[in-house]
């Protein structure tokens, strides 16, 4: 607020500045962390100051099968994480978009009954229905598969209703103009609908593509071999009872895990605060 | 361009009747306005011409072919709608084109149609814009360019023009007006504002309860309501009804004890009835001529006209009076009036109709 002014201005600044301080201090020494060797971290006077030994801890990290993993390098690890968190994302839209539109616009006998039971399933957190999602999955053969990874967490009930708020919002004429300028439902779907949605896409993509990248209970379930894993998995995995864990590697990688996230958000984040913030109509 | 014939149309919600059979035929080239106060149905009336609507009972039938199981897409007809209804995301070239695109038509046709409209409305400069960068009169004008490229056999317009300040809506009433004169086609207005209504209508159908109370001229109805609720509606500001009893002999005397002039009517004697009769219609006279005297209440000098509201006597019922120009007439005074005979309504009090 640029009207404030006088002995007070400093305060809010003051308060930002410890919170951010706060959030960031523990990545930026897990960056550091990052740029040292292990020795240099465990020696107990770890420096706050960056090491030398940054390129060559990332390119270790990424390239270097890790005998922790199997030989498996993290570069295929932050593969999979990519896959699985799109997937996600892609398909969750999709899916919710398309029942939304379902429940919204059409009339069909159970139109209530499906909206309820997609709305019930929000009082279902994953781990309650994790056992018997498992049991599902090994069943299909899905085990160590991007399916397995991926399909059992795109129905999702919160994107379905978000798109539903938002379809109840255009006017029932414009719905009618579409219909008197000939547009079949598909077509008002593609061209009427989706356009007006792209800001609630993008925002939603964003939420969901952190929320699939972030995934770490399921994929730990699904995937036995580490060639099939992701990177927040390989993290854990890396840490080994004995004292033979590669701080400085592992430090690498949980950075490498921030960066996609942190680069959708950061690309996207004109789009996400619009589409949170006003529905464009 | 297309006749459109309405047969004992009806329409019912869950049993509830809200039209009950509506007999119009409209000609070919006739602008028609649907006039009621809100809730009459009005809207769902044109709906069901649009095809928006189921029809539950009757027949609509649109250049002779009954349209009742036909898609709105393929009733030949445009509609334009109370709050425009425009693609926010189009542009107003796409906006007016999407119809069209639709249909199959080659880039150039849908050029020269949408250049052609947007000449007729003066849209050229804006064809580029988006809805949201119009004000409420340019997207009106695009909702009607959207209706009119499409070259259709009926324009269905609903309320089109009450989301407007009093103004605008003023100036573009003329220019509806204009466009249908000039394009010939066949066209269903739907409003709730009678000025309106008088305005733009070849024909008028004053719709009170989902029932057709009148249907005609815009003058016949001025001139001969064929009830009170016609008489009541059209006009502004709105008829004087007074209570009345026909006596012995024929003529009527009002509740507050004055005889009017006899006049032509069929009720018998000692029947209840009301007399209407219209504000601008009333004269003040002569003392000695008077048939009643308003006790003046209050006075409004609008400049071209003067309302001046009373009553019939002391507590007696409430008149309007409209002179025209500027008339100088104090609150609490007594004006001395006459009933002219041929421009007094006559309606059975019960039944509400015309006698």
């Amino acid at each position: 607020m640029e009207s404030r002014s006088g002995r007070l201005a400093w305060l809010p600044h003051l308060i930002l500045v410890a919170g951010l301080a706060l959030v960031g201090f523990p990545i930026y020494v897990t960056f550091v962390g990052s740029t040292m060797t292990t020795p240099d971290i465990l020696s107990g006077r770890m420096s706050l100051i960056p090491g030398g030994h940054f390129v060559e801890n990332y390119l270790a990290a990424l390239t270097q099968g890790m005998p922790q993993l199997s030989g498996v390098p993290v570069a295929r690890l932050m593969a999979n994480s990519l896959v699985m968190a799109l997937s996600i994302a892609l398909g969750k839209m999709l899916i919710s978009f398309l029942s939304a539109y379902a429940i919204v616009f059409f009339r069909f006998p159970g139109r209530m009954v499906c909206f309820w039971m997609i709305f019930l399933t929000l009082m279902l957190p994953v781990e309650v229905r994790i056992v018997p999602t498992f049991q599902v999955t090994a069943n299909l053969g899905l085990i160590d598969t991007y399916g397995g990874l991926a399909i059992p967490l795109i129905a999702s009930a919160t994107a379905t209703l978000l798109f539903r708020q938002f379809f109840l919002t255009i006017p029932d004429e414009l719905i009618e103009a579409a219909r008197l300028d000939g547009a079949g439902p598909l077509r008002f779907l593609v061209d009427v609908l989706l356009p007006l949605s792209r800001t609630n896409l993008a925002a939603l993509f964003v939420i969901l593509f952190v929320y699939g990248w972030n995934q770490y209970l399921w994929p730990l379930l699904v995937t036995n071999t580490a060639s099939m894993t992701t990177l927040v998995v390989g993290i854990k995995s890396m840490l080994t009872v004995d004292a033979n864990t590669p701080w400085h590697l592992v430090m690498a990688m949980a950075i490498l895990a921030m960066v996609p996230p942190a680069a959708v958000v950061l690309l996207m984040q004109r789009w996400f605060v619009k589409g949170l913030v006003d529905s464009e109509k | 361009m297309a006749t459109v014939t309405l047969s004992a149309v009806t329409k019912s919600y869950a049993g509830n009747a809200v039209i009950h059979g509506i007999d119009c035929a409209i000609e070919d080239g006739e602008f028609v306005v649907i006039v009621g106060p809100s809730g009459c149905g009005k809207s769902t009336l044109l709906r069901m011409v649009a095809g928006l609507e189921a029809i539950t009972g009757g027949t609509i039938a649109i250049g002779g072919r009954v349209v009742n199981r036909v898609e709105p897409k393929d009733r030949d007809i445009a509609m334009v709608f109370q709050n425009y209804a425009l693609y926010p995301h189009m542009t107003v070239f796409q906006n007016m084109a999407y119809g069209l695109k639709i249909r199959g038509l080659g880039r150039d046709e849908i050029r020269a149609r949408v250049d052609k409209a947007a000449e007729i409305l003066q849209l050229g400069a804006l064809l580029e814009r988006t809805p949201r960068q119009l004000s409420g009169g340019q997207r009106q004008r695009v909702a009607m360019g959207r209706a009119i490229v499409r070259e259709p056999q009926v324009f269905l317009f609903d309320e089109p023009l009450s989301n407007l300040d009093a103004k605008l809506r003023v100036q573009m009433r003329v220019e509806i007006k204009r466009l249908q004169q000039r394009l010939g086609t066949t066209s269903i207005y739907v409003t709730h504002d009678q000025t309106e209504a008088m305005t733009l209508a070849d024909r008028l159908i004053v719709l009170n309860g989902g029932v057709a109370e009148q249907i005609g001229r815009p003058i016949e109805l001025y001139e001969r309501p064929a009830s009170l609720f016609v008489a009541g509606f059209i006009g502004s500001p709105a008829m004087n009804f007074l209570d009345g009893v026909v006596g012995e002999g024929g003529g009527v005397t009002l509740a507050g004890g004055t005889p009017l002039a006899p006049l032509p009517h069929g009720a018998p004697v000692g029947a209840a009835v009301t007399v209407g009769i219209r504000p601008e219609h009333l004269v003040p006279t002569a003392e000695g001529e008077a048939a009643a005297h308003l006790h003046v209440e209050m006075v409004e000098l609008l400049g071209a006209d003067t309302i001046v509201y009373g009553s019939l006597g002391e507590g007696g019922p409430s008149l309007l009076l409209r002179l025209n120009g500027i008339a100088e007439i104090a609150a609490g005074a007594r004006l001395p009036l006459g009933f002219p005979v041929e421009q007094l309504h006559l309606f059975d009090k019960t039944s509400g109709r015309r006698l």
